[in-house]
């Protein structure tokens, strides 16, 4: 790997919609909340954007399902679908083309609106039928159940010590998405209600697992020079320090040494992310992370595969607290894919955000109003991680982005 | 010596007790019938039924070898479109071989038996598999509901290592209409019994039997077994008296207890039964019944042994989980509504992927060895490109690497365990699991390879390999 992105350029606004079943709103009404707010943010006009990168998985086609809303003037705009890594490839892309020397000022934008589809939940209300070549891949619940079956077995975890180490992640999620006013659950839950509910899919039950909302994100993107020029007087931009795809090429299917108790491509993607940054320890160089908690146990798992937690480990982590908002390593402030629902093409720029406002020390401008501060005192560098597929085949983002300097 | 060279047998896991049918129309005609019936898993049909049964029949038998395979039953899954190809290539059998269906009548088993003995004899073919399968609907609250059974057994006939040589035989036809069906009805029609029994089943029986012995110039106490088609329990012992059989020592259980009365598979099923518990030398009798009869005299030679190891009608009588109600059954069978499928029309993907779907091929890289399934172009160990060999896996055993229970997604039968599974000798497997209690399910389980329709859309009838515990 020769080039790195690492400074190249950065993000001189963000934007990020309320998320969750907004009945009221089109995808058009929500591309236009987020990219005004960022537009705002960045303190540029729509006529300053040069080219545009549109993430969605499902709820538009071409660059035209964003040029439309905003009235963009024919300038350049890629559509991009890599599951629920999209947005953040989208990100990706516009990144590489400032980099690249080809566009100044662009927007990365992802947005869903899932909630005209009538589906009520990750998969919800279907059932099986013909799919990728002949056998359904089956729905979400299901995949991710799997991998908490065998991280259990292997590492020795009765269902009940099992069961109570990803209900943690779940209740901490809840806990954080209570002080957030875009989330789609603004509601702590307690731990007995974790443990007691409903089986969606055994191991995981109702709390284990994230709803389905609609939302959009945004981040222009910009030199590093335009951006310190845009941002005078106010907070400073947060540089791109690495972003990293990792597709893998469902390996747990087909493969006997996949074993199911972790997923290598958010391994991959992880080590390139942290090569990209020069980071070599990252449990105590990343200050926090947004990462893919479609499922509880996707979380705990991420924390093993990101190396913040050894191998075998989380469990003692998620249990004394390390990635609770007041803990050593904060995950899911914003209360993650629990609390805001999962977008598709969204939910990588939304993680984004949160990430930016912690960065500029601003969390506590999407405060719930009544709440305690949700800003943590000096973050350096914020991971963001997607997973689309599911855990024997998936699209990984990682992408790591800090301070100027760091 | 033309004759049965090998046999072998399936009923499904599920058995219904036949009380609890009763019980829902008591104070109607809630009358119980003594004893269990068979009944197929909401994922099983006449079909996949026939596969299973097939698979034990051909045991340690080159299945390229086999020239010929008939199915019979009366409940094909299609009124149009044969069910012996689907059965064949499940099997996994040369595509040069000749496939019949045998349909619409309750002979049409022993219909198949004689076809394939006439073409052994004639010198058309060297071995040719007969299977039959049948599931039966009986109407709701009458008798028929509780006699019918869900099963399948196939026999193997050849003029090399015969088992039980086919001594002599007799079949008449006969009209009249006793138990009937049009292409529309979904139950079984029934005439009273008391005339469909007398002029059907036991004059047409008796006569066949008389017939045959005469022209043999033989008597009942020739035979060591009778294998008798049983219209129930009742008339089994009647026919059997009015016969001359000695019902304790001669009358080969009919089964009817046990699984009940399969259709076009129950003669060969109780005659299954027979050879496997026949020694050499022993004559038996064998008959079906159904717009006629046919009648065997059967003779079980000294390689009567080597039908040992396969599960066969015991085994798989031994086999059974309990069904918990009626209203299971009633959804098994479809009578409570169909589930609504998403997706694409599926003929064109059936077709394509059929060497990894439906005859259970994996790619054995012939670089590095390693097997996958399905079949991978680019092997996933070693990239090496198209270089590999189709490899049978469906006669492999797995070992359960990681499961879940879904009990979101919408089934016949929830929740959905799904599996991923390591073969024996390589590989992975990602099915669903069936026949199985969802309460016994864990890592490191031992699993085997089961034929099943995966899913029905737009009348296209989708089937593959699910895993279920070791029977």
């Amino acid at each position: 790997m020769s080039g790195s992105i690492k400074d190249r350029v950065a993000i001189a606004g963000m934007g990020c919609t309320r998320f969750g079943e907004r009945w009221d709103t089109g995808t058009n009404d929500l591309l236009v909340e987020a990219a005004y707010q960022a537009f705002e943010d960045a303190g540029i006009e729509p006529k300053d954007v040069e080219a545009a990168w549109l993430g969605t998985s499902s709820s538009g086609g071409t660059g035209m399902t964003l040029a439309e809303p905003l009235r963009l003037q024919y300038i350049p705009i890629t559509r991009v679908e890599n599951a629920c890594a999209t947005a953040s490839e989208a990100f990706r892309n516009a990144a590489y083309a400032v980099a690249a020397g080809i566009h100044d000022i662009v927007l990365a934008i992802g947005v869903e609106k899932f909630k005209d589809s009538g589906m009520s939940g990750m998969g919800g209300g279907g059932t099986d039928g013909p799919g990728h070549a002949m056998l359904s891949q089956g729905l979400p619940p299901r995949q991710f159940a799997m991998l908490a079956t065998t991280y259990f077995s292997r590492y020795g975890l009765s269902f009940e010590e099992g069961k109570h180490m990803i209900g943690r992640v779940s209740w901490k999620s809840h806990k954080n998405g209570a002080l957030t006013r875009n989330a789609h659950f603004q509601k702590e839950v307690s731990m007995e209600t974790i443990l007691n509910a409903p089986m969606i899919a055994w191991p995981l039950g109702l709390y284990d697992c994230c709803g389905v909302s609609d939302g959009a994100a945004a981040a222009i993107i910009t030199t590093p020079k335009i951006a310190k020029r845009l941002r005078k007087g106010k907070e400073p931009p947060v540089f791109a320090k690495a972003l990293q795809i990792a597709i893998s090429p469902r390996d747990g299917n087909y493969n006997s040494k996949y074993d199911w108790t972790h997923v290598e491509a958010t391994v991959r993607a992880a080590e390139r992310a942290y090569k990209e940054a020069g980071i070599t320890n990252p449990r105590e160089e990343i200050s926090m992370a947004e990462v893919h908690d479609c499922f509880s146990i996707t979380e705990a798992v991420t924390m093993e595969d990101l190396r913040f937690s050894p191998r075998g480990k989380v469990k003692d982590d998620i249990e004394s607290g390390r990635f609770d908002l007041d803990g050593a390593q904060p995950i899911q402030l914003d209360g993650g894919l629990k609390c805001f629902g999962h977008p598709v093409g969204a939910s990588g720029l939304r993680m984004m955000y949160e990430m930016y406002m912690q960065l500029q020390g601003r969390a506590d401008e999407v405060l719930n109003p009544g709440m305690p501060s949700r800003q943590i005192k000096n973050p350096k560098l914020g991971l963001t991680h997607n997973l689309g597929g599911s855990p024997d085949g998936c699209a990984i983002f990682v992408g790591i982005v800090g301070l100027e300097g760091v | 010596m033309v004759g049965i060279t090998s046999a072998g047998a399936y009923v499904p896991i599920y058995r219904l007790a036949r009380g609890d049918i009763a019980r829902v129309w008591a104070g109607g005609r809630g009358v119980a019938v003594a004893g269990e019936r068979a009944v197929a898993n909401f994922d099983e049909d006449t079909i996949s039924m026939a596969v299973e049964a097939s698979i034990d029949c051909l045991k340690g038998i080159d299945r390229e070898q086999i020239d010929g395979l008939y199915f019979a039953s009366t409940t094909a899954p299609y009124r149009e479109k044969q069910s012996a190809t689907m059965v064949a290539e499940a099997l996994d059998l040369r595509r040069e071989i000749f496939t019949a269906d045998f349909t619409d009548s309750l002979r049409a088993g022993t219909n198949a038996m004689r076809a394939a003995i006439d073409a052994v004899k004639a010198g058309s073919a060297k071995k040719v598999l007969v299977t039959a399968a049948d599931c039966r609907l009986g109407a709701l609250q009458s008798e028929y509901e509780q006699n019918f059974g869900d099963g399948a057994v196939a026999i193997l006939i050849s003029n090399s290592g015969v088992i039980a040589s086919v001594e002599g035989s007799y079949s008449h036809s006969n009209d009249i209409i006793d138990l009937w069906r049009t292409d529309t009805n979904t139950f079984v029609n029934a005439s009273e019994d008391r005339f469909s029994v007398t002029y059907g089943y036991l004059e047409n029986v008796q006569e066949g039997v008389s017939k045959l012995l005469e022209r043999y110039n033989l008597s009942p106490k020739d035979f060591a077994k009778a294998a008798l088609y049983a219209f129930d329990a009742r008339r089994h012992l009647e026919l059997a008296r009015n016969l001359g059989f000695d019902a304790k020592t001669q009358l080969q259980d009919s089964l009817f207890n046990t699984v009940g009365n399969t259709g076009a598979a129950y003669a060969l099923m109780i005659l299954a039964a027979t050879l496997e518990e026949a020694k050499a030398g022993d004559r038996i009798l064998f008959t079906s019944y159904g717009d006629g009869c046919d009648a065997y005299i059967l003779q079980a030679t000294d390689k009567i042994g080597k039908l040992k190891g396969r599960k066969g009608i015991k085994g798989h009588v031994a086999s059974k989980l309990p069904l918990p109600d009626y209203t299971k059954y009633l959804r098994y069978r479809s009578l409570l509504g169909e589930l609504a499928l998403a997706g694409e029309p599926v003929a064109t993907i059936n077709w394509r992927e059929r060497n990894w779907s439906v005859r259970c091929h994996g790619s054995k890289c012939r670089e590095c060895g390693k097997i996958e399934w399905p079949i991978q172009r680019i092997c996933a160990y070693c990239g090496a490109k198209d270089n590999y060999d189709e490899v049978r896996l469906s006669d492999k055993k797995l070992t359960l690497t990681t499961f879940s229970k879904d009990s979101l997604a919408r089934s016949v039968d929830p929740p959905i365990i799904v599996c991923i599974a390591s073969i024996e000798g390589g590989g992975r497997f990602y099915a669903h699991m069936t026949d199985r209690d969802p309460d016994k399910v864990e890592v490191g389980m031992p699993l085997e390879l089961t034929f099943r329709r995966l899913y029905s859309k737009d009348d296209i009838h989708t089937y593959s390999w699910k895993m279920r515990p070791i029977r």
